[in-house]
């Protein structure tokens, strides 16, 4: 049987902890890019969530951050306004995260009532009719007053931080990483590749189809509830569809299927994103040209269209790193 | 070569040196996105408003500002990357952001935490200045314009008897009638009729008629232009011939297309006029359109008035100490271009309004009201 080595990445991912840990500390690195690492481990979760439905079951899925919103909502909802706690209160800890996994199962369910859809539906269809489930969950919170309508749900308490985002984006990687070795991800697969052969094979397409939705969507509200305990609100308008093509696109830069790719992705696009705002400004600085803020998202866009002229498979195509690779065991 | 590089590092030693004087303060706006006309009117506001004091030679011992301005994308999560930025990167004094309330209210916790005192030119959320004292706002808050729409109506165009029609699924609308219905009513006069329409509704005909049965001397109305177009026609049609009151939600050029002459005799409650003969606003004006290309709108005079009261603060302050510049704006007490301004005690300016009158399909300066 094969499996995934989970020493070898729990290794890496200590290192990669304390190494980070030890820069903010002796302040070479400062808030900031902690900021932009917390941010890429979160599109990390819901890059590779988004994966397990549109690049390994085949699905085509535009609503992921719709589900995300159902995470961002429920925790919040739980951590602001039924137990109002904050990072002082005792067991404070303890209730934001069963806030966090609270919301992660309400938006696995909202994934499973998508999930039908899709057993009748294929392609654009399908797509439209993820969206249209995305715009539903966000104009739903728009008009609940309880949770702030549409000024948003304000005042979450800061309980996101650097150790809570990577224990996080850790624990989806290695779940959704040994699901796709095992009998069910092969299924999934099969479900991607022919989806009338894999029935005629025996898989349960249907099963497998809204499995890849319910897993999906809880790793999505697992993410959305650590964007709301880090931006410490949540706002209707950050789970659109706009959002949900920005974690779309990650997956796509990164190689549709290959779980290593949205990693790289979501921490190289986020980082572009950044260090795009500090190149232009030093661009501008030295020449002297007007140009602003403004001309960084044209560039950012101008990347990924050489990115998807030249690499069309992504950057890692289907392929996964070594460090996930996953091993033979007696 | 060698002399070259001598002075190339001279040159690098000299900048460096002139910039370390400088004073840095952060300026965000959504300079892309939904809603980048704001961002730009607010980003050129800031701008304009720097230049100036550098001419004058700083802010305080001969130091300049330096103003490094961040895209927010009018996203919140966004918002926040850019007030970390701006205070752990670039170590800015202060910040002068952001447009929308729901950006800024991503980013306050954060310039609070820091200790980074910072003023919105444009968010009206309630919560904004709330999230700590840190925190200012240099736009009135929406149940303002009511109380100075009531001022005007009772002592200006003395009305005595007044009705009020709002949108009741629009928390703006229903703000601003409810402010005016309890000033109106603590300056003596009486409310005839204070009537709720369904959102999206475009006959008013029912609550018009229920309305004029009073009597009233004046209407006030707090919709945004769409629904004031209709409401002013039908309650000309219904005979209606007195004024009409509202908020900044009349800014509009299509409030003539859609309301024609029913208009007429309308005025309404903004946070400055270009027409204002206050030296301080013609100067503005004349600066900005030169410079620009275009006449200043609400966003660029809201930041232009933001960064001169941060800017008045930091000298005034003497210092670039967080807590400095925050007791500093507590006490600000500046003549900008939208009024005279002084902070409440929950660091909300109090300053006066305009009134705008409608007359022959045009906007036309009519008065200065103070609260």
């Amino acid at each position: 049987m094969k499996q995934l080595k989970l020493p070898k990445l729990l290794i890496f991912a200590l290192i990669f902890y304390s190494a980070i840990q030890i820069l903010y500390g002796t302040e070479i690195l400062n808030g900031y890019i902690l900021h932009i690492i917390n941010q890429s481990l979160i599109y990390v979760i819901l890059a590779v969530s988004l994966n397990l439905i549109n690049g390994i079951t085949g699905q085509f899925s535009l609503g992921h951050m719709g589900f995300a919103g159902v995470g961002a909502y429920v925790s919040g909802t739980i951590s602001t306004l039924v137990f109002k706690i904050n990072p002082s209160s005792p067991n404070g800890m303890l209730i934001f995260i069963f806030a966090i996994i609270v919301g992660g199962l309400a938006a696995a369910v909202v994934g499973f009532l998508i999930g039908f859809p899709s057993l009748r539906l294929k392609g654009d269809y399908l797509a439209i009719v993820t969206l249209g489930f995305g715009e539903i969950i966000r104009t739903v919170f728009n008009n609940i007053d309880y949770v702030g309508g549409p000024r948003g749900l304000l005042g979450i308490p800061k309980f996101s931080n650097f150790t809570t985002i990577i224990v996080a984006a850790f624990i989806t990687l290695v779940v959704i990483r040994n699901l796709v070795e095992s009998s069910h991800g092969r299924a999934m697969l099969a479900v991607r590749e022919n989806e009338l052969a894999a029935e005629l094979v025996g898989v349960n397409t249907t099963r497998y189809k809204v499995m890849a939705f319910v897993i999906g969507a809880f790793f999505a509200g697992i993410a959305g509830g650590l964007f709301a305990h880090l931006l410490q609100m949540a706002h209707p308008t950050q789970f659109g569809f706009i959002k949900s093509v920005e974690v779309l696109i990650m997956i796509y830069a990164g190689g549709v299927g290959s779980i290593t790719g949205s990693t790289i992705a979501a921490f190289a696009l986020t980082f572009l994103s950044e260090g795009l705002r500090i190149g232009i400004r030093a661009i501008a600085d030295a020449t002297g040209l007007p140009i602003g803020g403004e001309w960084r998202m044209v560039v950012y866009s101008l990347l990924l269209i050489f990115i998807m002229l030249f690499k069309t498979e992504g950057l890692m195509g289907t392929k996964e790193a070594k460090l996930i690779r996953l091993k033979e065991v007696q | 070569m060698k002399r070259l590089s001598l002075i190339l590092v001279l040159i690098l030693v000299a900048a460096s040196i002139v910039t370390a004087q400088d004073i840095k303060v952060g300026g965000v706006g959504p300079v892309t996105g939904e809603a980048a006309t704001f961002g730009v009117s607010t980003k050129n506001g800031i701008m304009l408003a720097a230049e100036e004091w550098n001419a004058k030679g700083g802010l305080f011992n001969n130091r300049k500002v330096r103003i490094i301005f961040e895209d927010d994308k009018g996203d919140p999560a966004e918002g926040a990357t850019v007030y970390t930025k701006l205070i752990q990167q670039d170590n800015v004094v202060a910040i002068i952001g952001t447009v929308m309330s729901k950006v800024t209210l991503a980013g306050a916790p954060i310039a609070q935490a820091a200790g980074i005192p910072m003023i919105s030119p444009t968010s009206t959320n309630e919560r904004v200045t709330m999230v700590g004292d840190y925190i200012y706002r240099a736009c009135f808050i929406d149940p303002f314009q009511g109380t100075v729409g009531a001022n005007f109506a009772f002592r200006d165009l003395g009305a005595r008897k007044a009705a009020a029609l709002f949108d009741i699924g629009n928390d703006y609308t229903k703000g601003l009638a409810e402010n005016f219905r309890a000033q109106f009513l603590r300056l003596g006069g009486q409310v005839v009729a204070f009537e709720g329409h369904p959102a999206g509704a475009t006959d008013f005909k029912a609550q018009l008629t229920k309305i004029l049965a009073g009597k009233p001397d004046v209407l006030y109305v707090s919709d945004y232009y769409n629904d004031v177009g209709l409401i002013a026609k039908q309650a000309r049609e219904l005979g209606f011939k007195g004024p009409m009151v509202g908020g900044d939600g009349w800014d509009s050029p299509d409030l003539v297309k859609i309301g024609g002459t029913a208009v007429e005799n309308g005025f309404f409650t903004n946070h400055y006029a270009a027409a204002d003969p206050r030296p301080i606003v013609q100067e503005f004006v004349k600066k900005y359109t030169a410079k620009f290309g275009a006449e200043p709108d609400a966003l660029a005079t809201l930041a232009y008035d933001a960064a001169n009261i941060m800017f008045d603060a930091i000298k005034r302050a003497g210092s670039t100490k967080g807590s400095a510049i925050r007791d500093a704006l507590k006490t600000t007490n500046l003549n900008v271009v939208s009024g005279q301004v002084t902070f409440d005690a929950n660091r909300n300016p109090i300053k006066s309004a305009v009134i705008i009158e409608m007359k022959a399909g045009k906007q036309v300066y009519k008065t200065t009201v103070n609260p």
